[in-house]
């Protein structure tokens, strides 16, 4: 295998690093040579937003356990801000599908749950509690949620919770945000108005983003970097870089280059899953 | 009376319809009073027995209070354990359950040779019958955390603890307090059961005595007496939890 070359040049240097991963979810599975994600390589630079796409159960959501060190891979090593990953990664930040907030807790409190838990916070939280806050309801502002703080979750729309959910990702500060179809369980007026809350967080901060989702649309709006996965095996199968300029406005995804690139990836998509369909002219 | 005044009092409008047509038929139909007494005649001997039967139902007070409080203690550390380790789940709950199956009335003569008569055998039925619900539902708010919850906390590094302090224990709450309503319902059968037959004082000693000098009368207010204990409590901890897990009954 070879080595992590330390080079000077630190801004080169890929932020997540996957070198031939490769992961069995045990061992019996490992002996029968049956994975899960198959040579998984990718370089994601400082700061990129990539979005990855694939049929479900292409093993996308286990993509995502790598990342955040939760599983270890069978073979293979993965790097982030070129340290090995050896456990979990608490310079990571997570959301999913379902915002599962907790009921008995305002939004403001379930925002401040990752700093009761993280280090260096967790120890300074008594004292600086205030502070938090603050820094909380300022979040929780920039995407909309100003003067919620005091509600309960099930006093918030899905739109809402998920907003407040991401919140709760971003509030110990991560290098990486992990979004596991975030937007999935929402209707699409309120998805596309929070590609554009996640767009103007992305663009404020520049943490690296990882989504994962099977909105294409989604994934070429908001990602510098379109990764299409295949099904068992899970691979990455296509690599597409997304040229449009940013700042990307909704207005965008009514373009004919922006429709042509979706169209692209689909058709990849549907290749993967009908290897054996008869071809018919790429265009209808 | 509106539609929400009615249904707050329907329980007491059921209970007064129950008791008139009782009293209708048992004077209308010329019921033996050892067969079977008029609401009218028990509360005639309630009245009459007023001092005995309070002695007795404080005694039983209490001793159901004082297992019901063991139930919780020991039904909270046991549901903790078995919610919180996967192999404790595997291994202690089958025998939990083939132990709940077991008629806890059947364990009085045991009880019974261990302790004594007394207060000892009804304390422990009244532990033994009530634990058990508080037990799988501590253990059931805690074993069915989300793992997407799970995985957001163990990113940050959280250790099972702060997961069990931080979501489990309050989540199980609504789930505990529920359990509470149930079991100390149970924990008046149990002391009831071994007061019939290990015991000086008590309902249960009171519904035996009474019995065996046919005066069906007291023996019934007897069990009208246990049945308004059981429902008092109930009725409190109905009432502490929605005001403690008010956010799981939000509509």
């Amino acid at each position: 295998m070879p080595e992590a070359t330390p080079t000077p040049a630190a801004s080169d240097k890929p932020f997540v690093e996957f070198d031939q991963v490769w992961l069995a979810y045990n061992d019996e599975l490992l002996a029968q040579d049956v994975f899960a994600v198959e040579d998984i390589n990718l370089q994601v630079k400082q700061g990129e937003f990539i979005a990855i796409v694939g049929p479900s159960g292409c093993g996308k959501s286990t993509f995502m356990k790598l990342t955040t060190g939760l599983k270890m891979p069978s073979m293979g090593k993965i790097l982030i801000d070129g340290q090995q990953v050896t456990g979990p990664l608490k310079i990571s930040g997570m959301a999913f599908q379902a915002p599962s907030l907790l009921p008995w807790r305002t939004t403001l409190d379930n925002v401040l749950l990752p700093l009761e838990i993280v280090e260096p916070y967790r120890s300074q939280f008594k004292d600086r509690r205030k502070e938090f806050a603050e820094r909380a309801s300022r979040l929780l502002a920039s995407v909309g949620l100003g003067g919620m703080e005091k509600k309960f979750p099930w006093e918030l729309s899905g739109g809402m919770q998920q907003r407040a959910s991401i919140c709760r990702a971003l509030i110990h500060e991560p290098k990486m945000l992990l979004l596991d179809e975030p937007f999935g369980a929402l209707d699409a007026f309120t998805r596309e108005e929070l590609w554009c809350t996640l767009r103007d967080l992305w663009e404020a901060q520049r943490f690296n983003v990882i989504l994962v989702t099977h909105d294409l649309r989604e994934s070429v709006f908001l990602a510098d970097t379109v990764y299409c996965m295949s099904k068992s095996p899970g691979r990455f199968v296509v690599k597409r870089e997304i040229q449009i300029p940013r700042t990307r406005d909704l207005e965008v995804t009514y373009t004919k280059d922006f429709s042509d690139i979706v169209h692209e990836l689909r058709g990849h998509i549907g290749a993967l899953r009908r290897p054996c369909r008869p071809v018919n002219g790429a265009t209808p | 009376m509106n539609k929400k005044q009615v249904e707050r009092w329907s329980p007491f409008l059921l209970l007064i319809a129950i008791v008139v047509v009782w009293e209708v038929i048992t004077s209308g139909f010329g019921v033996s009073e050892f067969i079977f007494p008029s609401p009218s005649r028990i509360w005639e001997q309630t009245l009459e027995h007023k001092a005995t039967i309070l002695g007795h139902a404080w005694r039983t007070y209490w001793v159901t209070m004082a297992g019901f409080g063991i139930a919780i203690v020991v039904g909270v550390l046991l549901g903790f354990l078995i919610g919180s380790s996967r192999l404790a789940y595997a291994s202690v709950y089958p025998l939990m359950t083939a132990f709940n199956a077991l008629p806890k009335a059947a364990f009085v003569p045991i009880l019974v040779v261990w302790f004594g008569i007394g207060a000892g055998p009804a304390i422990l039925t009244a532990f033994l019958i009530s634990f058990f619900p508080i037990m799988v539902n501590i253990a059931t708010g805690l074993a069915t955390l989300e793992p997407e919850l799970e995985d957001v906390l163990r990113v940050l590094g959280a250790k099972r603890w702060d997961v069990l302090t931080k979501v489990g224990l309050p989540r199980s709450m609504p789930y505990f307090f529920g359990s509470l309503k149930v079991a100390i319902t149970l924990a008046f059968v149990g002391t009831t059961v071994s007061e019939m037959t290990a015991s000086n004082e008590g309902i249960g000693y009171l519904l035996i005595s009474a019995g065996s000098s046919m005066q069906m009368g007291l023996a019934f207010s007897g069990l009208l007496v246990v049945g308004a204990m059981a429902m008092a409590m109930y009725e409190l901890f109905s009432f502490i939890e929605k005001h403690t897990t008010g956010w799981a009954h939000r509509r």
